[in-house]
């Protein structure tokens, strides 16, 4: 199902002619009304006028995190405050919250963005649509919220939190479609679990998740759980909220609003564009936005564009699952890591749940990794033998796939955190146990 | 058959403590507790007078509990009872999982077996041996 047909499938060449368009109207709007870009297109050498063809973009300067910080709160503001609409901020997990504000206009294209996917999702008029986000800076929440409204679904704002009656509600009201993160997906289906309700009694359809990565393992036991179709969907704040891309029902990469953003891979070491089907870092810049537009804004995401047409008949082109961060990349005895390694490793063992902690000392100026893992409840953990074979197992896997050796620990059920939000993976101490 | 609990537990200052008082909580009293311990975690089996309600106490305590079947085999208290015993296991190459002995009185004692083989208990009865009843060591919750 489309929500904008017209738009979702425009033949390519339309597409990128809209798009050299819109983005010859932004850098001249950027220009005009943003000291930071003026300054910072002066300095690079570029003039507006210098973008004739969409792989002129390439000249411009990146904008990054730090210039976002810089410009707190309303540095980077094209418009003046009577026409902002909204403001949302980063969780500034760390560092700085970057401050994000939103003309109505802005917003009306974030929900269309949004309504795309949970069209694409198979959901809208007459579908109930449960939003287990945060509501607040944090952009899940409202951003899902207009979303569904805009599809025409029945919003329920249940927002995180109080998980049991969250089920219950998810029960009652026959809700079929659910946008949450992964972890909070898994908790809710744990929980109905624990409270003896069979996924039987739900109606959901599909979920809709996002704000933190999620491995195909994980992406399957949310539907063997929960019994619906999942679809990861994909945004950052700085560049609008959720929605940026998602899935369709493929299943296969996330489609990019092209329309609304254009979107480059960059090597992370030498900022240069990197063709299809290689991975680096994740560059936007911003088409339709009025008070917060960024011009090749590198995310700090790592992905890749997935070559190819997809069946589904979206034109616009799909990236990968983020791979990882460029800043949480884990750096250990000298190997680059990324944490969503670990996950899809796991996620190839039906005996452990996909919940893992990661815990990253030094000892004798060594790094040292310790993977914690639950085994599932049907395990026969009574056999000492097959404990042992399954944290041997994990190991040669994750020696194989990340060339760094991990010690796994198998630790009893729920001692690792259940997140509502963003799941803290990754305790790093290292460093800390000499101060 | 009989019904031994299984405990995981990971290897953390209390945590047997921790099981303990769950059981003592419940009003279930333990006949032997043997730990199988490895640097991370142990295993801890257990005899108790209703393994079932024990079952359902740790369950709810947040343990990872399962109930095993095992069998147990009446081993004369002398020097070479638990010789011949093992020794028929080998001789019909059964392998055993793991086993573990405890005395019940001056004369006998018990000797626990956990192997997969179902035809077990028949060969231990066929060879003379006598088996352990539930009934000696638990109650039927």
């Amino acid at each position: 199902m489309f929500y904008q047909e017209e738009l979702e499938t425009m033949p390519r060449e339309e597409l990128e002619q809209l798009q050299l368009e819109r983005a010859q109207k932004l850098v001249a709007y950027v220009y005009e009304r943003i000291p930071f870009y003026k300054n910072s297109f002066d300095e690079a050498g570029v003039k507006p006028e210098d973008l004739k063809t969409l792989d002129d973009l390439r000249k411009f300067p990146f904008t990054v995190k730090q210039d976002l910080r810089d410009a707190y709160p309303f540095g980077l503001f094209a418009v003046p405050m009577d026409e902002v609409s909204r403001i949302h901020c980063s969780s500034g997990t760390t560092g700085t919250a970057s401050v994000v504000g939103y003309t109505e206009r802005d917003l009306e294209e974030w929900a269309d963005c949004f309504a795309r996917f949970v069209r694409a999702a198979d959901c809208g008029p007459g579908s109930v649509m449960q939003v287990a986000y945060g509501y607040g800076l944090f952009t899940g929440g409202l951003g899902a919220h207009s979303g569904g409204a805009r599809a025409g679904c029945a919003m329920v704002p249940t927002s995180t939190g109080n998980t049991k009656r969250q089920v219950r509600l998810m029960r009652d009201f026959g809700t079929e479609l659910l946008a949450c993160t992964p972890s909070y997906a898994l908790v809710i289906a744990d929980t109905a679990a624990k409270m003896g309700i069979d996924k039987s009694e739900f109606k959901l359809k599909s979920a809709i998740l996002g704000a933190e990565p999620c491995s195909e393992g994980m992406r399957k036991e949310i539907e063997e759980k929960l019994g619906c179709q999942v679809y990861d969907i994909y945004g950052l704040s700085e560049v609008m909220g959720p929605g940026v891309s998602c899935e369709c029902s493929e299943q296969h990469g996330l489609h990019v609003n092209e329309d609304k953003f254009i979107i480059e891979i960059v090597d992370p070491e030498t900022f240069e564009p990197l063709p299809d089907g290689e991975w680096g870092e994740v560059v936007f810049t911003t088409l339709a936005k009025e008070c917060s537009p960024l011009v090749r804004y590198r995310t700090r995401d790592i992905s890749r564009i997935l070559p190819g047409e997809c069946s589904c008949g979206r034109t616009g082109r799909r990236m990968d699952r983020i791979a990882g961060r460029t800043d949480d990349m884990l750096i250990i005895r000298g190997v680059n890591v990324f944490p969503v390694q670990f996950a899809q490793v796991i996620s190839e063992f039906p005996e452990v749940t996909s919940y893992y902690q990661i815990i990253i000392t030094t000892k004798n100026a060594l790094d040292r990794v310790e993977l914690q893992v639950e085994t599932v409840d049907d395990f026969p953990f009574d056999e000492i033998r097959r404990l042992q074979d399954l944290k041997k197992r994990i190991e040669t896997a994750l020696k194989e796939n990340l060339q760094v050796a991990v010690s796994v620990k198998i630790v009893e059920p729920m001692t690792i955190e259940r997140a509502e939000g963003k799941a803290k993976r990754i305790i790093d101490l290292r460093g800390e146990e000499n101060a | 058959m009989l019904n031994q609990l299984t405990v995981f537990l990971q290897n953390t200052e209390g945590r047997l403590a921790q099981m303990c008082r769950v059981l003592a909580d419940a009003d279930i009293n333990m006949h032997s507790l043997f730990i199988a311990d490895t640097v991370d975690f142990g295993v801890a089996r257990v005899f108790c007078d209703r393994p079932r309600a024990a079952r359902k106490a740790l369950n709810s305590a947040g343990f990872r509990v399962s109930v095993i079947p095992v069998v147990g085999v009446k081993v004369p208290n002398r020097p070479g009872g638990l010789a011949e015993l093992v020794e028929l296991f080998d001789k019909h190459g059964i392998n055993i999982e793991y086993n573990y002995c405890f005395t019940i009185s001056d004369n006998q004692a018990i000797d626990i077996i956990k192997c997969d083989d179902v035809g077990v208990e028949k060969i231990l009865v066929d060879a003379g041996f006598v088996l352990v009843q539930k009934e000696e060591i638990y109650q039927r919750d």
